[in-house]
């Protein structure tokens, strides 16, 4: 089963999203806050992470740098899950190696989940 | 510090690309320009004085005493206008920050939402359905709105940005007439299309241009009551693509059509037609094509319809 990390400090999508995943057959492990996000990535070692920019104790662009700064963690896909939509945003989280960048006002739940699915398995 | 203040403060460049005005607006550049004017003429009066009048350093003494006063009061003025600047770009940043704060609670309601009408949950009886399209509807309406209060502070704070690429208008509304056909099918509206042979490619940002076309269809289908018509028609004019588009709807009464382009307006047609829609549309139509250096204009009669164009430089 494919593991997915979800960085996300809003618990009414942790639900939502988390378990629209789970339904849809993954393993879904989550963070509520940045620092908990970094330290996961390295212990759990999943397949996918989800994240969100604006958490609490790391924001998400240093998560970001973090996870690609670590050879463990350097290889994993990240999907960019935000409401922040200014181009410069999104170009510093692609510069900083995030694998796409979708702005949750612009998707439904089913859309983000065809993303992940062609993230893990495309 | 107070060296680096004053050395910004001496940047007219920076200074007035802050406030997003052309240099010939910018109230330092003004002050600049005055400040000069009035040593220039003090100096041809002293010149003037001293070859005419027995006394030029009383005519002198004047001449300087009034380019005081002056002064003062271009001062006074270019800095009461950058406080309204201010104050209008704060506004706009907490249109901005209000905007980003609803976006997530509306996410949160519309995927909540999403899951329950899935039938995941359970069975949806027909009545609660209903009920549920209602909320699905309305939080769907306020992201539409919310996404536009965005563009207009965008715009207004001058971070839209414009990416320049080649594209091909006639794909675009060729795409996005099919990307509306069931909202004009349920309207019982319909497009026609009619585009110039071999149109050239045209240099401006796709995604803004599309946001424009989206708009002028959009408003095109709502305002238009019963049997609806709308004509799309591209052509090539003076160095620009020409669109144009033309309906048989509300058109907008005359003495509205001057306040059309103006953030927020709504015409009285407007609103016997549809209670719906933020009266920003055209606004953020007409300040793209701006950027885009395109022109925009319209003809309407109330009762007949409207015809709305636009030109795009081709390079």
């Amino acid at each position: 089963m494919k593991r997915i990390l979800f960085i996300e400090d809003e618990s009414a999508l942790q639900k939502t999203l988390g378990e629209t995943l789970r339904e849809n057959g993954y393993e879904v492990v989550s963070a509520l806050d940045g620092e908990s996000g970094v330290k996961l990535a390295k212990t759990k070692k999943p397949n996918l992470i989800l994240l969100d920019l604006i958490l609490p104790k790391l924001p998400g662009f240093e998560v970001l740098k973090q996870l690609k700064k670590e050879e463990e963690t350097k290889d994993i896909p990240v999907i960019v899950l935000t409401n922040l939509e200014e181009v410069k945003d999104v170009e510093k989280a692609m510069e900083l190696g995030a694998t796409s960048y979708l702005v949750k006002a612009n998707y439904s739940l089913k859309e983000v989940v065809d993303k992940v699915k062609t993230a893990l398995e495309g | 510090m107070v060296i680096k203040k004053i050395l910004s403060q001496l940047n007219l460049l920076a200074q007035c690309r802050k406030y997003d005005t052309p240099l010939n607006q910018c109230p330092q550049f003004l002050f600049l320009i005055m400040g000069l004017i009035i040593i220039f003429s003090s100096v041809i009066t002293y010149a003037l004085g001293a070859r005419y009048i027995k006394d030029p350093q009383i005519v002198l003494l004047l001449v300087l005493s009034v380019a005081a006063v002056l002064l003062v009061l271009a001062n006074l003025i270019s800095r009461s206008f950058e406080r309204l600047a201010q104050a209008n770009r704060l506004k706009s940043e907490f249109v901005s920050i209000v905007s980003h704060q609803l976006r997530s609670p509306l996410s949160n309601m519309r995927w909540a939402l999403e899951i329950l009408m899935s039938g995941n949950m359970g069975k949806i009886e027909e009545k609660q359905l209903e009920y549920f399209s209602i909320l699905r509807e309305n939080s769907d309406r306020m992201r539409e709105l919310v996404k536009d209060l965005l563009t207009v502070s965008r715009i207004e704070t001058a971070r839209l940005s414009f990416k320049k690429e080649m594209f091909s208008l006639e794909e675009l509304v060729k795409e996005l007439i099919s990307s509306f056909e069931p909202f004009s099918k349920a309207s019982n509206t319909e497009i026609s299309f009619q585009a110039e042979k071999d149109l050239p490619m045209v240099l401006s940002d796709r995604s803004k241009i599309k946001l424009v076309i989206e708009n002028l269809i959009d408003n095109a289908i709502r305002y238009t009551k019963g049997k609806g018509k709308i004509e799309i028609k591209l052509k090539k004019k003076d160095g620009s693509v020409y669109f144009e588009i033309k309906d048989n709807g509300a058109g907008i009464p005359k003495e509205d059509q001057k306040y059309i382009f103006q953030k927020f307006f709504r015409s009285k047609s407007a609103l016997r037609y549809q209670t719906e829609g933020s009266g920003l549309g055209l606004y953020i139509v007409k300040s793209i094509l701006e950027k885009a250096k395109g022109k925009i204009g319209f003809r309407s009669r109330e009762g007949k319809g409207s015809t709305f164009w636009f030109t795009l430089p081709i390079k």
